[in-house]
């Protein structure tokens, strides 16, 4: 978190040095729209970063001042010198709090308001605000331009280079063992400085990955909507520069689909959806590019309201819209000054996003492509160019050359020898079994025209269409290279995705996985197609599965999970007549089908059924399932509803309703028995435990204001003035008179039964 | 307008390239072959830290190949990519003066598309061979 600020601030100050220009110039002239544009990104972007860097203060104020500054753009209001001293009023503020962040220095924010309303149509003018110079804290980074890397990364391969060549002639010579070592320790740091160098420029995409959980999860908090974020190829290795540059686009497409794609519960369930909807985020490699898909399962794009919302700002001629194919209709969403939402939100939905994202995308040598299916989800792919990434690879031999294959797309390497691995001829199709799996085999020596001897050894190759085979002669290393697009000429062949220069000066080329699929002729079925059948089959409700205290495994309803967290053991006691946790300062019912024993620390399911809550401590969770719809009930009672397959095993499912039901419920909420006292204390001692245990709240005086639910007397004792309804215990087991209402004091059930018809009078 | 021009050995011919094309004239190392790649790409080699696609100019102009041993090559830049152009020889730099082509001129094969002109060197014509020309067709023909 402290790096993300830490880059938040040095992104913005950077960014105000170079809209003071422009700020300058608006000043001057407050009409020219161009110079508006790039004020308005800049608070824009600070207000996206603030959203999730949880700045508040910041988010206001950059927050006020888009909604003058878009209501300018819309035409709405007039720039006049006032509205722009009020927004460069602003702008000083942030960079002030942006230093202050820093600095860790405190900044006064009594006169935000003022600044805020500067900005209402009808303010009055006023004077500038001064604000008291901060004193920079001293920066513990330094930015460089990537151009003076670039050129570091050069002089690195070019000392490597050096290095070899002069190894290579004291190999030829007889030299000093002390020179081979000066050689030595020289190769060392050489390799060590290259190991640097390369850093310097690349970053793994969890850099960019790891900031969105905390996006994801606040900005779904913010609009009520349950999502599930899957990231997966957080290992890919891309350029810092693609990776600071992707950084906006990415935040901008995330919450959209959060605010705009994924529907609310509500809206999810009319639609036959699971409740929590999926945002998957992927890196991976394909060809010469890096692909970054975000997917959601939202409602996708409703083309028809972009095309409206397009008429309607006049962007295009209804006419020329009609004519539109259904592509270029999607592509709208890129145009500027166009959002789908028709109410303005903190999130996102202010024309800006997308078209700045596809801009900033494409000055990377990017493209941005979106998959559109309305009611059931969007997928958009940012295509960005591997040049300068980092890739890891094993080196593989055929014949007298060596090639690099991406260790991402390698399953395992086997032996063919091991008696795992069968050789097939099936038709003129050569095929190979390992371990059970059959998939298709290609001879990387036979395709390449290098060697037609049988492989020795198989690369098993996943590709996005399935998996196959890959015979090599030898697996020779793992090497992390750096891979730049190869001449046209080269990559015609279609089965290269690079070229790269090791370190032992000779030039190699990185195989492409998928296009060797291609150009040998494999045809995999449509994998995607299959996944999602099986989806389908799985409606049910989401649960989670977890180790029992008692060693069983048991499921629960994942809707009545509020969470699950470790508590301390000492924080459970068993007292009045039931476990309980202690959570701070309130007390829930703790349920546990098994004694804690020695731990000292236990995890609980914290229950919520909305009103009160509970808790159930737990060994272990284990995952989150889909309930099948078939339960076998459960015979007796207890808090199992019944017991449901999964995974072919046989799970309990815990039955929150008898949980919720058998728990006294929190105080506040219980209804109030007044015991009338005699004084012999025997109601105190002797009922108010078990009428609390069912759920009253006894007293023996109300208190101002309160009103009892039910009274309690005993029938030699005078009942005392009340309004509730009055129960009477006598002493003996049987009443002296048919009709004589009272209830003998030891019959429990009669006594809870008559209290609870009495309250319901 | 005289310009520079290098002139070279290709295919046993003298031919004049614009000096704006050449990067650099190299001797290059070990080239590592491009198996499944038209017959034009000899393969890649190392030029100090950047890797250069060969262009076996013989049968890039359709003529017979060049020989294995030919290790002299014109470095051009070429849509961002670098090409090493082999060439038999490389005699000098010269300023000349560009002409078109003698009308009646019937160039084949490679030379047709690749000759753009000619320049006079000591009162022998030398025909301006496009580099650019060279790797784009075969690299369309691809």
């Amino acid at each position: 978190m402290d790096d993300l600020l830490q880059e938040f601030i040095a992104e913005t100050r950077e960014t105000l040095e170079a809209i003071a220009g422009e700020i300058v110039a608006w000043e001057a002239e407050p009409a020219d729209s161009a110079r508006l544009d790039a004020i308005f990104r800049f608070v824009h972007t600070v207000k996206g970063s603030c959203g999730f860097l949880d700045l508040p203060r910041l988010a206001r104020l950059s927050h006020a001042a888009e909604d003058v500054l878009a209501a300018v753009r819309d035409g709405k209001r007039t720039p006049d010198t006032a509205l722009v001293n009020a927004v460069l009023g602003i702008v000083d503020r942030i960079a002030a709090i942006v230093e202050a962040i820093d600095a860790g220095a405190s900044l006064d924010d009594a006169d935000e308001d003022l600044l805020i309303a500067a900005l209402a149509p009808d303010a009055q003018p006023r004077a500038q605000i001064q604000v008291a110079p901060q004193n920079r804290a001293a920066s513990r980074s330094v930015r460089l331009n990537v151009d003076l890397l670039d050129h570091m990364m050069s002089g690195m391969s070019e000392m490597v280079l050096a290095r070899n060549e002069l190894a290579r002639r004291l190999r030829d010579s007889d030299v000093d063992p002390q020179v081979e070592a000066a050689l030595e320790r020289l190769s060392l740091t050489v390799a060590d400085m290259r190991d640097t160098v390369t850093r310097t420029r690349m970053q793994k995409v969890d850099a960019l990955f790891s900031a969105l959980p905390r996006m994801v999860r606040d900005t779904s908090a913010e609009l009520a909507k349950s999502i599930d974020l899957v990231i997966e190829g957080a290992d890919v290795e891309l350029d810092r520069e693609m990776i600071e540059l992707m950084r906006d686009p990415l935040g901008h497409i995330i919450r959209n689909a959060i605010d705009h794609g994924i529907e609310t519960p509500t809206e999810r369930r009319a639609a036959g959806k699971p409740l929590t909807g999926r945002l998957i985020v992927s890196a991976r490699q394909s060809g010469n590019q890096i692909l970054i898909e975000i997917a959601d399962d939202g409602k996708g794009i409703d083309v028809a309201r972009i095309v409206a919302k397009a008429a309607e700002k006049r962007l295009y001629g209804v006419a020329e819209l009609a004519a539109m194919s259904e592509a270029a209709k999607l592509d709208l969403i890129f145009a500027p000054g166009l959002s789908s939402r028709d109410t303005v939100t903190a999130i996102s939905g202010r024309g800006v996003g997308m078209d700045v994202v596809r801009a900033n995308i494409e000055q990377i040598g990017g493209r941005i492509v979106l998959t559109n299916d309305p009611g059931r989800g969007l997928r958009i792919v940012i295509h960005v160019p591997l040049t300068l990434s980092i890739l890891s690879t094993i080196i593989v031999g055929v014949g007298a050359q060596r090639f690099a294959l991406p260790r991402q797309a390698i399953e395992e390497i086997v032996m063919v020898r091991g008696n795992q691995v069968r050789i097939e001829t099936i038709g003129d199709a050569a095929t190979v079994t390992v371990r059970g799996k059959r998939m298709p085999l290609v001879s990387l020596g036979e395709l390449l025209d290098l060697n037609g001897d049988s492989p020795p050894t198989l690369v098993i190759v996943s590709t996005r269409e399935g998996d196959y085979a890959l015979g090599v002669d030898t697996v020779l290393d793992t090497e992390e290279l750096v891979v730049k697009p190869a001449s046209p000429a080269v990559m015609a062949t279609g089965v290269y995705a690079g070229k790269t220069l090791p370190d032992n000066g000779l030039p190699m080329l990185l195989l492409d996985a998928a296009g060797i699929a291609a150009v040998a002729g494999l045809r995999f079925t449509p994998v995607i197609a299959a996944a999602a059948v099986v989806e389908e089959v799985v409606p049910g409700v989401p649960a989670l599965l977890f180790d029992d205290l008692d060693g069983q495994r048991r499921a629960i309803a994942l809707a009545v999970i509020d969470r699950v967290e470790p508590v301390p053991t000492e924080a459970i006691r068993w007292s009045g007549g039931a476990l309980r946790l202690s959570i701070g300062e309130t007390i829930i019912p703790l349920h546990a089908v098994a004694e804690l024993g020695a731990r000292t620390e236990v995890a609980v399911l914290r229950l919520t059924d909305g009103e009160s809550e509970m808790a159930y401590a737990i060994a272990e969770a284990i995952e989150i399932v889909a309930l099948p719809t078939d339960m076998a009930p459960a015979r007796g009672t207890g808090p199992i509803a019944g017991v449901v397959m999964i995974a072919g095993e046989q799970i309990e499912l815990v039955d929150p309703h008898a949980l919720f039901a058998g728990q006294p419920v929190t105080l506040g909420s219980l209804p109030v028995c007044l015991l009338q006292v005699d004084g012999s204390g025997w109601m105190e001692t002797f009922l108010k435990p078990a009428l609390e245990a069912s759920g009253y709240r006894c007293v023996t005086a109300l208190a101002a204001g309160e009103t009892a639910a039910v009274a309690l007397a005993m029938e030699d004792s005078p009942v005392r003035e009340t309004l509730a309804p009055v129960v009477t215990l006598r002493r003996t087991p049987t009443a002296e008179r048919d009709d004589d209402p009272s209830i003998y004091r030891y019959d429990r059930p009669a006594l809870i039964a008559a209290l609870a018809a009495r309250r319901a009078m | 307008m005289s310009e520079l021009f290098l002139v070279a050995h290709v295919a046993g011919r003298g031919v004049a390239i614009a000096a704006s094309q050449v990067e650099s004239v190299v001797d290059i190392g070990e080239i590592v072959a491009v198996p499944r790649a038209e017959a034009f790409v000899r393969g890649l080699a190392a030029l100090r830290s950047r890797v250069v696609t060969v262009i076996d100019t013989g049968t890039a102009l359709g003529l017979a190949p060049t020989p294995d041993d030919v290790r002299r090559a014109v470095i051009t830049i070429f849509e961002g990519h670098h090409y090493a152009i082999l060439v038999d020889s490389v005699e000098d730099v010269a300023p000349s003066e560009r002409l078109p082509l003698s009308s009646g001129m019937a160039l084949h094969r490679g030379w047709a598309s690749a000759g753009i002109g000619i320049v006079e060197r000591d009162g022998e014509p030398l025909l301006i061979l496009d580099l650019a020309a060279i790797i784009s067709d075969t690299a369309l023909a691809a």
